[in-house]
């Protein structure tokens, strides 16, 4: 395909853009959108909103304010709930990020496990969706498994199906990988799951913000995503788990708020989500997740997506016309979802990533807290640039000509 | 306001990055130590052959960034044929220049390694290009060989 042939979908980036005090009106093209998002003004004021006419603690006071509090932190519960299609808003938990939300499904689901059970890791996941799997294998005497991909970022369903067998207990993968930005089949996965009785984790910190995600129709059993990836607060997060799970589930911290009773020798939980919940919860943050969540319903969050995928169209058609850049994964657009992570020939990450910052390109350079993927795949360390709705075709031609100008001026005369 | 890249990938910097002179394994080397810098990922190998406290020859093999590889190889060309104490105290020059106290009677010394002087308004690049020095300095202790040194403390190497 021609950069030229492609159709340019029916969205106002302009006026989109002039929600986002940081980048409206800069030179910086942001585009290390997988690392973080920008924050939309709706999302600035509603948790300001929060804090100057709604502060006191949930849960906690018996007074007119506390009461309001709790409303508000329920309300923004029951907006995520409703945001991932989850029949039951108890099923929400409220954490810190991804990250944490994973770590509790491990630790609390892993006290669940038994000697010899199996557990089902992705080889591209995350650092946090492999390393809390690892620690409970090791405190529980379960095995890990691994899923490998293809180098197109592929997963196959007869690959997994061979992994599976009736010791096994969970699968754990990314929707879209931070690395490829591939769709994996979720809804798949979770079936074959579920054939042995097991459950399927799904880390949903990248797909979330770029896709409608509906945890009753994929049927996952967990789903884990950041408030700050989908133009949230730092600090809040989610994790959605299957009532009927997170029962089973001793707490993973505990503390006030999570208790119905406490005694000097014994303790009665409180019910889900709130036996989850310990300690003052971040009720701004949580408050900025639902602003965040209604602001991409009122932009026509349709419009937006077509949007994303277009740029991430022109981006690779661009990047594929410059010699010695090689991109990591698919090598069709649509399976990439905004991230496109590539290498260039003889030059390093970080000198690419140091270059880019000097045209007020944020791309990002590293491993993308995805070692072992990259060890798989045979590369050090890759580039990464990722697109949001914000991003315009203008800094995506700023970052064609910044990449074709890299060789050259480290030295390169091809 | 930052330093521009743009001027600091400059042809002393591309030149040793793209051809560099020392970068070859030597043959049974006296002495040689693994050094890393886990921030970029920098990881080389530095060999000497150290005779009556005269550095004789010197190598490096590896892969890391331009500016880890470049600098490990301006290095060599200012330490290989001095004593022991000259190149200690070139490496103490180095890392006076990062932290801007250097002269310029001083730089001078350095010679095309005082080119990594802007490197001091790149925070994330310090690193990269004292990769080669810190390596350098440990190599050149007395009774070390062998082994490895990072830039960053020594994490805990937990099996899991």
């Amino acid at each position: 395909m021609n950069v030229k042939d492609i159709q340019r979908p029916a969205f106002d980036v302009e006026r989109v853009r002039a929600d986002f005090p940081l980048i409206s009106g800069t030179e910086l093209a942001y585009l290390d959108n997988s690392a973080t998002t920008q924050k939309p003004k709706a999302v600035l004021d509603a948790e300001r909103e929060y804090y100057e006419n709604y502060n006191a603690n949930p849960f906690r006071g018996l007074y007119d304010l506390s009461t309001e509090a709790t409303d508000r932190y329920e309300h923004a519960r029951e907006t995520v709930a409703r945001f991932i299609g989850a029949k039951d808003a108890s099923s929400v938990i409220f954490t810190r990020n991804a990250t944490e939300s994973l770590n509790l499904v491990a630790y609390s689901f892993g006290e669940l496990l038994k000697e010899g059970d199996e557990l089902i890791v992705a080889v591209s996941e995350h650092h946090s969706n492999l390393l809390p799997w690892r620690a409970a294998a090791k405190r529980k005497g379960a095995v890990v498994r691994y899923l490998f991909c293809d180098a197109t970022g592929a997963y196959s369903l007869d690959d997994l199906r061979s992994l599976i067998n009736e010791r096994t207990r969970l699968i754990t993968i990314a929707q879209i990988s931070n690395v490829f930005g591939r769709l994996n089949d979720i809804k798949a996965m979770a079936a074959l799951a579920h054939e042995v009785g097991a459950v399927l984790v799904c880390d949903g910190a990248q797909s979330v913000p770029h896709l409608p995600v509906n945890v009753t129709d994929l049927d996952v059993d967990f789903l884990a995503f950041s408030g700050h990836k989908i133009l949230a607060s730092m600090g809040i997060g989610v994790l959605y788990g299957k009532r009927e799970l997170l029962d089973k589930m001793p707490p993973f911290l505990s503390g006030g708020e999570m208790i119905e009773t406490v005694s000097l020798d014994s303790v009665a939980f409180a019910t889900v989500p709130h036996k989850f919940e310990a300690g003052t919860v971040n009720a701004g943050g949580a408050i900025s997740l639902e602003a965040a969540i209604r602001y991409l319903e009122e932009i026509d969050r349709e419009k937006a997506i077509a949007w994303e995928d277009h740029l991430t169209r022109l981006m690779f058609e661009g990047m594929k016309n410059v010699p010695h850049v090689n991109i990591v994964g698919a090598q069709d657009p649509d399976d990439h979802h905004g991230i496109l992570t590539f290498t260039i020939d003889n030059v390093h990450p970080h000198d690419v990533s140091a270059i880019f910052a000097d045209s007020d390109i944020a791309v990002r350079a590293g491993h993308h807290c995805a070692e072992p993927l990259h060890q798989h795949l045979g590369i050090p360390s890759t580039t990464r640039a990722s697109l949001m709705f914000y991003n315009t075709e203008e800094e995506v031609k700023r970052f064609l000509e910044c990449l074709a100008e890299i060789r050259p001026m480290m030295g390169y005369r091809d | 306001m930052a330093m521009k890249n743009r001027t600091f990938y400059n042809e002393i910097l591309t030149e040793h990055n793209m051809n560099p002179y020392h970068k070859h394994p030597l043959v049974n080397p006296m002495k040689w130590m693994r050094g890393v810098n886990p921030s970029c990922g920098d990881d080389i190998v530095l060999q000497l052959n150290v005779e009556d406290g005269v550095i004789t020859d010197g190598a490096f093999v590896g892969n890391g960034c331009a500016i880890s590889q470049a600098s490990a190889d301006m290095m060599l060309d200012l330490v290989i044929g001095r004593t022991r104490e000259e190149a200690i105290e070139l490496k103490d020059l180095f890392l006076k220049m990062i932290r801007e106290e250097i002269t310029e009677e001083e730089l001078e010394r350095l010679e095309e390694a005082s080119s990594l002087k802007d490197i001091s308004h790149m925070p994330s690049r310090v690193k990269c290009a004292v990769l080669g020095w810190h390596t350098l300095e440990e190599i050149l202790k007395e009774d070390s060989n062998g082994g490895e040194t990072t830039t960053e403390s020594d994490g805990d190497n937990t099996a899991y």
